[in-house]
């Protein structure tokens, strides 16, 4: 006889996993054994619950109670309370759930109220390593219906374009148009593919890896219908080698697909037949760009080569394929389960449904976050991430990384959708989102992502290549004090001539957050070039400590710190700074209990 | 999992219908009846632990999706332990107290099922 009354849930996810979640499960499993609870309580390993930072991560249903920072040495303890005596183990609830003394459920905090979980609905509910619990919330009903029912694939269609889902890898090209195309497209042999962008290349983003980890089937059940829809047999996953546990998950999920018959031949007794390959990508971030994931596929070097053709006409192996992002999938066969017009009814007109966030940089809550499209950035920061830490002012937020924009504070009233994201000059992106505070400095930021862009550039083009090369070097003489006024017109310039002739989209869309750090915090540039000064105290060339003499009370307590022997001054007197000996450590400053010494 | 091939809509929802109820636990929706038992170092001691097993037998026995059966810690009146709150949604809160493992299966089917509070094993009816 079934007894379970609890489930204990332990996030297996990447970040989870790294902080030992794993022992965590071994203790829970010989704890419940020692203590005879193990015929009542059973131990799911779950995907991520998107809050990482604070892992690893257990629940407790059916109370709701989510422990975080959880380590084995924990374990006895709350088996003996909660799992036994039931009372909540307060001292590892998540900070916030215990707001009031009562509200011990993850949905009341104000970290999960503002979001909507649709792409990972059962991602931290069900063990993705078992499809029969996928099953149990309704997985393959949405395939099952279509084939038993031989449902037309245009009203399927049809149901995609009303719902009005757009691609989540970035561009946002509406997703029924997509499949309409390749449904159209002619295959000289009547072969098609159905293809899943898993290369999430941003970094700091990992919204697609948390999908995968925590929900492979959901994935795998779209790319089915896809494959109906498009009149495709064959499928293939371009998942990033980095991503280990994704991989070992999706393999688990297609073999157990295929072990039910819901991949392979004749599925539902149809007539219809679908199969699924993974692939695995070495990390180049131009293989998540469609032409040259296709042709790594193919077994080539990934390089992008130039549209048209559209892979929609002549993909991979030159036939009409379909590519979609992971997190595009994911919302496919709840806008079938539950319609369009619920789906098209959340977000704004132009951007239904929602958008999963990886929330990083200067933020409380770094974590997976999902909420509404059109959710203004205020909440996101506010709400949702609890403010930048230690107090410190919000100063920019980072979209669509090393292709994207910032947000400056002055706006962060703006929707989170592709069109008032866009007319701003940042974009939707994949779903990364760096948060900066007033430590941050804008020219090191657009620095950061060039280097990136700089190291990630396949050459095939010499814009590109030469372009994005010489774009660093300016802004790296800029961090250095040596830029001038005309540089930031040569920098426009390039920035330009960069988008309108790279051939990809790596290329094409590398200006970017250059482009926008210079729209928006355009005196922080001018700061550097003219005044040879770095407000945010970053750039080490411009950075100058000094002593305030009328703060200073002579302590000598600097001078016997500083490495560099650059602190003189007598005893009670006021101290000075040699500059040239500085090598701007900072020891004095952290060291200096009057505040008497001044960067910047 | 069985290795059996699923070929018809008829196999996909018995495979749900058997896992529903397992992973429906983890959904707290509002519209879950919640049966807590008191099973402080007292309620154990007064025997909470086979009162909460008989629920717990009888709620599966009958099937019952939308119920959980969890425990808690001290309710404060020792004296009247076992004790087992039902939570029915939308209405006021019932305290059964001095239960046995015996009186369950009316709980359940009357007030459970039926939404007849049994009045004789209430705290009301102790008092
Ligand atoms: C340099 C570059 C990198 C890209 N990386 C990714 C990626 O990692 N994942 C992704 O889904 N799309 C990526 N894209 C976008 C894809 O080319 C493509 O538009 C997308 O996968 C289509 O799926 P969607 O319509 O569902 O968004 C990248 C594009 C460029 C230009
Ligand atoms: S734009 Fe850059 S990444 Fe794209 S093809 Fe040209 S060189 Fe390669
Ligand atoms: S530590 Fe501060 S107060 Fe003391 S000598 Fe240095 S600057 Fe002056
Ligand atoms: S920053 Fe470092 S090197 Fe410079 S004066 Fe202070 S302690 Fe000395
Ligand atoms: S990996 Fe555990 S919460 Fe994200
Ligand atoms: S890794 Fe554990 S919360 Fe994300």
């Amino acid at each position: 006889m079934n007894l379970v009354r609890s489930h204990i849930l332990v996030c297996t996810g990447t970040g989870c996993t790294s902080s030992n979640s794993l022992k965590i499960i071994e203790a829970f499993e010989r704890e419940l054994e020692a203590q005879g609870m193990a015929k009542e309580a059973q131990v799911v390993k779950t995907g991520c619950f998107g809050l990482c930072a604070m892992g690893p991560i257990v629940m407790i249903y059916p109370e709701g109670a989510c422990y975080t920072k959880v380590t084995p040495a924990d374990v006895p303890e709350i088996v003996s309370e909660h799992i036994v005596k039931g009372r909540i183990v307060q001292r590892l609830l998540h900070m916030e759930s215990d707001e009031g003394g009562t509200a011990t459920s993850l949905s009341e905090t104000t970290f999960y109220k503002h979001q909507l979980r649709i792409a990972l609905r059962n991602c931290g509910v069900i063990n993705p390593e078992d499809i029969d619990e996928y099953i149990g919330v309704d997985g393959y009903a949405a395939l099952g219906r279509i084939l038993t029912e031989k449902i037309p694939p245009q009203q399927i269609i049809d149901e995609i374009l009303a719902s009005g889902l757009r691609g989540r890898g970035g561009a946002g090209f509406p997703t029924g148009r997509k499949w309409q195309f390749t449904h159209d497209a002619v295959s000289p042999d009547g072969v098609k593919f159905v293809c899943c962008n898993a290369d999430e290349g941003d970094p700091g983003a990992f919204m697609d890896r948390s999908v995968l980890e925590g929900d492979p089937h959901s994935v795998i059940e779209a790319m089915a219908i896809a494959g109906y829809c498009i009149g495709a047999q064959q499928g293939y996953i371009y998942v990033r080698a980095e991503y280990p546990i994704a991989v070992k998950r999706l393999e688990i999920a297609i073999k157990q697909a295929k072990d039910y018959g819901l991949l392979g031949d004749n599925i539902f007794d149809s007539g219809f037949s679908f199969n699924l390959e993974l692939r695995l990508g070495a990390g180049a971030f131009v293989c998540g760009e469609e032409t040259a994931l296709m042709t790594s596929i193919e077994g080539k070097r990934g390089e992008p080569h130039p549209r048209p053709p559209f892979p929609a006409n002549k993909g991979l192996f030159e036939r009409p394929t379909l590519l979609n992002n992971v997190e595009t999938y994911a919302n496919i066969t709840w806008i079938l389960n539950n319609g369009a017009d619920k789906f098209a009814a959340i977000g704004t007109p132009k951007s239904t449904g929602t958008k999963v966030f990886a929330l990083g940089g200067k933020i409380t809550n770094t974590g997976l976050v999902e909420i509404p499209m059109g959710t203004p950035l205020r909440t996101v920061i506010e709400d949702i991430g609890g403010g930048c830490p230690n107090g410190k002012k919000f100063k920019a937020a980072q979209t669509g990384g090393p292709s994207g924009g910032c947000i400056p504070a002055s706006l962060i009233d703006t929707p989170m959708d592709y069109d008032s994201l866009g007319a701003i000059g940042s974009m939707m992106g994949s779903g990364g989102l760096i948060v900066m505070d007033e430590d941050n400095c804008m020219v090191d930021i657009a620095k950061f992502f060039l280097e990136f862009i700089v190291d990630e550039s396949c050459g095939k083009c010499s814009v590109c290549r030469i372009g994005t090369k010489r774009l660093l070097g300016l802004l790296t003489k800029i961090t250095e004090g040596e830029g001038t006024l005309e540089d930031l017109d040569t920098i426009e310039e390039l920035c330009y001539h960069l988008k309108s002739s790279a051939l990809c989209g790596l290329g094409q869309t590398a200006p970017n957050p250059v482009l926008s750090t210079l729209k928006h915090f355009r005196d922080e540039y001018v700061a550097h070039v003219v005044e040879k000064r770095c407000p945010a105290g970053v750039c080490k060339n411009l950075l100058r400590y000094t002593i305030d003499p009328a703060k200073c009370k002579g302590c000598t307590l600097c001078a016997k710190n500083c490495p560099a022997g650059a602190i003189s001054g007598a005893v009670r007197a006021p101290h000075v700074i040699d500059q040239s000996k500085c090598i701007k450590c900072g020891v004095c400053m952290d060291n200096c209990r009057f505040s008497a010494i001044l960067k910047g | 999992m069985g290795d059996e091939f699923v070929k018809s809509l008829e196999e996909l929802k018995a495979i749900r219908d058997r896992m529903q109820k397992q992973v429906g636990l983890r959904e707290s929706d509002e519209n879950t009846i919640r049966v807590v038992v008191g099973m402080a170092t007292c309620g154990i001691a007064a025997g909470a632990r086979p009162v909460l097993e008989a629920f717990l037998e009888e709620v599966n026995k009958r099937n019952l999706k939308d119920v959980t059966v969890t425990q808690t810690g001290c309710i404060g009146v020792c004296r009247l332990e076992p004790i087992a709150e039902v939570y029915v949604p939308g209405e006021e809160k019932v305290t059964y107290v001095k239960l046995k493992p015996e009186m369950v299966p009316r709980i359940v089917a009357d007030h459970l099922v039926n939404r007849q509070v049994v009045t004789e094993y209430t705290i009301g009816a102790a008092e």
